[in-house]
């Protein structure tokens, strides 16, 4: 594989580009790595990146079931931003905010990183207070962010029906938020990772593991037993279940996440829009298409569906907000498996078993925590011990009380 | 979107009820006996199974009360719905097994 420029691509052009190498290699499984990634999202890819680049790892194999990017990391809505309320939260998605502003030029694969700028809406009294709240609490964090009167949110996105049935009161502006382009993000990781030296296993499903007296020793998989001195479980709405392989239970519960993107439009909107109150957030992508989301379901479910109601109670903000929508047609609607947690904050952690480690609960915004998750991840599985950003999310948090509450500040509180 | 059968009213659309999470969940007798671990999880783990999953679901547009059901959380088909304090068997709830609370 060789490094792309635009020195590749000159000399590709000369061959009608028929001798581009393939993005990542496809190796047979080994029989032992030192560590094994089980999911090939862009968390477990960013963790066996870092282990290879930071720690000096490279004997170090991520298994995915299916294609790499297939689950919750090709289905959200690509936002990224770091205005979570408290200090514990503000370090970690701080720290994969800064890991974002560098990262296409670490990973040599343009993310499509655009810090376009974040707006969370205030329409009540109450949202006011929250915004207050959390717009200070991050600055004291050094996150920098604004509040907006109605009318420079209004001269800033002058589709926005500020005057709707509940009227836009305030925004918290995050100008270093924005979106990436999510594909890019397994895809260069699994790339850069792969020229380090990582294997990188696609169809590759974990059916068991192989535990003694406490310890891990490897997986059973549908390729074959693959030994491992240690496992990091990465599968986000599944973790439960991978957890019961293990034979432990998680505080974790698997909800439907859904959401679309309309037919491509000329460029709109060049802002990112939450709002918890009306309940709907939206993006511009490149190609044009309105990203909206959107609502879980308050029932659990694998099916990766969303239900047919929650449909309508997305569209029916999005028309209020933007009037301009009402004859917008949506191209596309899909669901993720959100693994949520009590306190919508993630868990990081090592486990009843020896040498296993989870870093799951990601909930409703996993996407843009992918760097610092993956990063405090890696350094955690290669220490033995939990990286210090990575502490406070353990899983021991649900038995001695200290939870990291963040219902506000996951924004759209699904 | 689900067509759910309340065991009161019978047949309704998903959009009148809401679902309140794992079933058959009894508050320990005595909390303060509990250990940290025990506490914890009574609070906040739960099954999560990738399968059949009992569950609570509230009739909040209609006779407002709570019931159970027997759900697949891979297909989403409601295999039954049953009283509170009736048990399942076979697949299905019948009044005889009432327990009193």
């Amino acid at each position: 594989m060789t490094k792309y420029s635009i020195f590749s691509i000159i000399k590709n052009a000369f061959n009608y580009h028929n001798d581009w190498q393939r993005a990542w290699g496809n190796p047979e499984p080994k029989k032992n790595y030192d560590i094994i990634i089980i999911g090939g999202g862009g968390h477990g890819l960013a963790t066996a990146y870092y282990l290879a680049s930071e720690c000096g790892i490279t004997n170090v194999a991520v298994l995915e079931k299916s294609w790499l990017g297939g689950g919750n990391t090709g289905r959200n809505t690509t936002i990224v931003r770091s205005n979570y309320l408290w200090d514990e939260s503000a370090a970690i998605y701080e720290h994969a905010m800064k890991l974002w502003e560098g990262l296409s030029q670490d990973l040599n694969y343009n993310v499509m990183f655009s810090q376009r700028g974040l707006l969370h809406l205030a329409h009540n009294i109450h949202d006011m207070q929250e915004i207050g709240r959390r717009g200070n609490a991050i600055h004291l964090n050094g996150i920098d962010s604004k509040f907006l009167t109605p009318a420079e949110v209004k001269k800033m996105v002058p589709l926005m029906n500020i005057n709707c049935r509940y009227p836009v009161m305030g925004a918290l502006f995050q100008p270093r938020g924005g979106t990436a382009r999510h594909d890019a993000v397994a895809w260069g990781y699994a790339r850069a990772a792969s020229m380090l030296g990582v294997d990188i296993i696609q169809n590759c499903e974990v059916t068991g593991f192989d535990i003694k007296n406490g310890v891990i020793k490897g997986v059973n998989s549908t390729r074959g037993y693959i030994g491992a001195n240690k496992v990091g479980v990465v599968t986000a709405g599944h973790s439960s279940v991978m957890a019961e392989m293990a034979g432990f239970k998680l505080p974790v519960e698997s909800f439907p996440l859904q959401a679309m993107v309309s037919e491509p439009l000329k460029p709109c909107i060049d802002t990112v829009i939450m709002s918890g109150t009306v309940h709907v957030y939206l993006s511009q992508s490149d190609k044009g298409e309105l990203v909206v989301g959107a609502g879980g379901d308050n029932y659990i479910s694998y099916s990766q569906r969303g239900s047919y109601d929650m449909m309508e109670q997305i569209q029916g903000p999005l028309v209020e907000l933007f009037p301009f929508t009402s004859r917008l047609r949506m191209m596309r609607q899909w669901g993720g498996i959100t693994d949520v947690t009590v306190d919508r904050s993630p868990i990081i952690t090592k486990t009843p078993i020896e040498n296993m480690y989870f870093n799951c609960g990601w909930g409703t915004g996993g996407f843009k925590a992918t760097p610092g998750s993956g990063n405090v991840f890696a350094h955690s599985l290669a220490n033995g011990e939990m990286h210090k950003m990575a502490q406070p999310f353990s899983m021991n948090r649900f038995n001695t009380g200290a939870l990291i509450d963040e219902g506000a500040a996951a924004a759209v509180a699904h | 979107m689900f067509i759910i059968k309340c065991p009161w009213c019978g047949e309704r659309d998903q959009t009148e009820f809401t679902c309140h999470g794992e079933a058959h969940i009894t508050r320990p007798e005595k909390p303060k006996d509990e250990s940290e671990k025990s506490w914890g999880e009574y609070l906040f783990y739960r099954k999560n199974p990738k399968g059949d999953h009992l569950e609570r679901w509230v009739h909040n547009h209609g006779c407002k009360k709570w019931f159970n059901v027997k759900r697949n959380t891979i297909s989403d088909i409601i295999e039954a719905t049953y009283k509170p304090f009736e048990k399942l068997r076979n697949g299905k709830s019948n009044g005889k097994d009432v327990e009193k609370p």
